[in-house]
């Protein structure tokens, strides 16, 4: 073959592709996807749904099958058996309904340290010796809040242990303070805190990626955009708030599965007029978990073993993903509440909802 | 052949001794050594590599550049632990921050807090600055025109805007852009998201005319002279007093194309002024953000050129008190 510039320009022109083609590789889904619109038409806001994913992601999100249900009449569990603290006001066959399933969401193989055994005293019931069942009981009461005055965000849905757990002990998606990233030498550590790392709470974008401890523990203000036209002396919100507050986004949307324009129009994202009612529920979300961390889970610190906290020492927390697992709704929306009245709080209990810490030894 | 004048390369190496170039001005250092022919870089190029002028504005760049490089360098690879590894894997998304919040516009600060920021940039800025003179000082050398400096001092317009004149404004050295592949584009997300929309700020819209402006009129004479290169279209200037030449049918391509055409000198005046607007009117974009105007999407509404779309009206908890 004669070596001209016919087979050069063939041979620049296949060297482009290649890298185009690598490029493609790894930054493209396959197509074709589906768009459904959201907002006004001309606004853009389509949700994007891979039938592929989606598939996969509906096989990974089915709720387990639903028990018979328990004749809520005759004797009431606290009756029966002894030390019954959260579930006393349920009927003995409820009772066992629930314990039933909660072994099965919870704690289900034939492991020794399983079933049961997972919160239980072989032989000892009524015992309150092994720390998971304190922790079980604060659970018991999250849930039966969560499914009463958090209606706002859990709806008639509502949720059970299985909305978290999914058959273990530990949910998969929890998330504890990150160790502090220390730079050597008197360099600069990250100015702005726990950044400009890959980091996957915040879809492996460089923004601060424990947006979790301002935002789902404090109560830091999330509003950063100007509310006037011009500055004003109050609207000081800084780029790096922002950031913070995108990395946020960014945790919510991959813990979704969905991208911007399902709670917002991405135009005016402060704007709640332009917003899609999404927008409200994912705000009650927020203060949940806040709810659900606070008054929760970081109370029981003392109870767990050390192998079950954070390498600083704090408990394994929850965040968007903890439920949603890259849903937009948990478990894409099967009824739970419905269908496990035990989780609901007894009637005359739903007044004080939020009762103190529970009695009992502690871990460590 | 098909692909004959549809080359991506340059198609003729033509060799001959090393040329110095024409004398240099009493006083000017001298250029450095013959260094040699590329066959390569003659593909896309002239084939001749050197010679090279450093001289003192050359020297100051590439000290000034170095010192910033290290130090930016060095703090991302102090904040992965000094691990080589790492600094390759997440090279991207490594980043020199500029300072904390809380130290206004300080110039004395801890170095760990925004310290080598400052310094990076100040030295950034010296090397920078020193290049501009290079540009300037070599062009009126050969005689030339200052045109390349001033589009350069365009770019370096946006360049303070963004780390020195906008921050000063505001009061804070935090509102500045970070050093860093991915950082910097965070903050640009960032920056739109925080002032309402930047795709609503005027100059920002004015910016990207001209940007992309700039692309067509690129390809507009790229396109025309690679068309007229049988013709020899490539000699365009000297060709303008002739009739019958590549550069009239050039013209007269464009003339029964949209009934106007610029000629082969005016072709660049256009290309220069749409490439230096571009920082320029983005610069001013940039500088009245925060300062002037907080909010660009309520600033638009206000003015009417937003389209209103039909409120979906998801109340605000806020106001209603929804929650807490």
């Amino acid at each position: 073959m004669r070596w001209n510039s016919t087979n050069t320009t063939l041979i620049g022109l296949a060297g482009i592709g290649a890298v185009i083609g690598f490029g493609l590789l790894f930054t493209f889904e396959r197509l074709p996807v589906d768009t459904v619109q959201g907002g006004f038409r001309g606004t853009s806001m389509g949700q994007v749904i891979n039938p592929r994913t989606a598939t996969t992601m509906a096989a990974r999100n089915v709720a387990p099958p639903v028990p018979e249900a328990a004749d809520p009449g005759g004797d009431r569990a606290s009756e029966v058996f002894e030390n019954v603290q959260v579930l006393g006001h349920l009927s003995v066959e409820q009772f066992n309904r629930i314990m039933q399933v909660m072994t099965e969401w919870i704690y289900p193989t034939e492991n020794i340290a399983e079933g049961c055994n997972g919160c239980h005293v072989p032989g000892n019931f009524a015992s309150d010796d092994i720390y998971t069942k304190h922790v079980a009981r604060r659970m018991l009461q999250m849930t039966m809040s969560l499914n009463s005055t958090w209606e706002a965000h859990t709806g008639t849905v509502g949720v059970t242990c299985y909305t978290c757990h999914r058959g273990q002990a530990v949910p998969a998606y929890v998330w504890s303070q990150p160790v502090p990233n220390t730079a050597g030498g008197g360099f600069a550590a990250v100015a702005s805190g726990e950044q400009n790392r890959p980091g996957r709470s915040v879809g492996l974008t460089s923004l601060p990626s424990d947006p979790f401890t301002p935002y789902l523990m404090g109560s830091e203000d999330i509003r950063m955009q100007g509310r006037n036209q011009h500055p004003r002396a109050e609207s000081r919100q800084s780029i790096q708030q922002t950031e913070w507050n995108y990395g946020l986004m960014m945790h919510m949307s991959t813990s979704l599965g969905v991208n911007c324009t399902f709670c917002h129009n991405s135009r005016a994202f402060s704007n709640w007029d332009e917003s899609p009612p999404q927008r409200l529920t994912a705000w009650h979300g927020i203060r949940m978990v806040r709810d659900i961390n606070t008054n929760y889970i970081e109370p029981l610190r003392d109870r767990f073993p050390a192998n079950r906290l954070g390498p600083m020492g704090d408990p394994l927390k929850v965040n968007c993903t903890t439920c949603h697992q890259g849903a937009f709704e948990p478990l894409y929306g099967a009824p739970m509440r419905v269908n496990y009245p035990e989780l609901l709080p007894p009637p005359q209990r739903r007044a004080d909802a939020e009762p103190g810490s529970v009695a009992g030894p502690r871990a460590n | 052949m098909a692909l004959e004048y549809q080359y991506l390369f340059t198609r003729i190496q033509v060799r001959g001794p090393h040329y110095q170039g024409v004398p240099l001005p009493a006083g000017d250092d001298t250029r450095t050594s013959d260094g040699g022919f590329s066959h390569l870089l003659g593909k896309i190029g002239d084939a001749q590599i050197g010679p090279f002028y450093l001289g003192t504005y050359g020297v100051l760049a590439l000290f000034f550049g170095f010192i910033a490089f290290e130090i930016i360098g060095l703090n991302m690879l102090a904040s992965v632990n000094w691990n080589p590894l790492l600094f390759v894997r997440d090279l991207f998304w490594l980043s020199l921050d500029p300072p904390l919040p809380q130290h206004g516009l300080k110039i004395f600060m801890p170095l760990a807090e925004g310290g080598w920021w400052l310094l990076a940039g100040f030295f950034l800025t010296l090397s920078l600055a020193m290049w501009w003179a290079r540009s300037y000082s070599r062009a009126r050398a050969l005689g030339l025109g200052t045109h390349t400096s001033w589009a350069f001092a365009a770019a370096l317009w946006l360049y303070l805007v963004l780390g020195f004149i906008r921050p000063i404004f505001m009061g804070q050295w935090s509102e500045a852009v970070p050093f860093g592949i991915f950082s910097h584009l965070d903050w640009t997300a960032a920056f739109s998201i925080r002032y309402g929309n930047l795709f609503y700020n005027p100059f920002h819209a004015l910016s990207i005319v001209f940007l992309y402006g700039s692309v067509l009129l690129f390809a507009m004479h790229g396109a025309t002279i690679l068309a007229v290169g049988r013709f020899g279209g490539e000699r365009e200037v000297e060709q303008a007093y002739d009739r019958g030449t590549a550069m009239e049918r050039a013209g007269l391509f464009w003339r029964w194309t949209m009934g106007f055409n610029a000629t082969s000198e005016s072709i660049h005046r256009w290309a220069w002024w749409f490439a230096v607007l571009t920082p320029i009117t983005g610069g001013i974009g940039i500088l009245v953000t925060g300062t002037l105007v907080d909010n660009w999407y309520l600033w638009a509404m206000d003015r009417g050129f937003v389209a209103a779309y039909p409120p979906i009206a998801t109340p605000d908890p806020y106001l209603t008190g929804a929650g807490r």
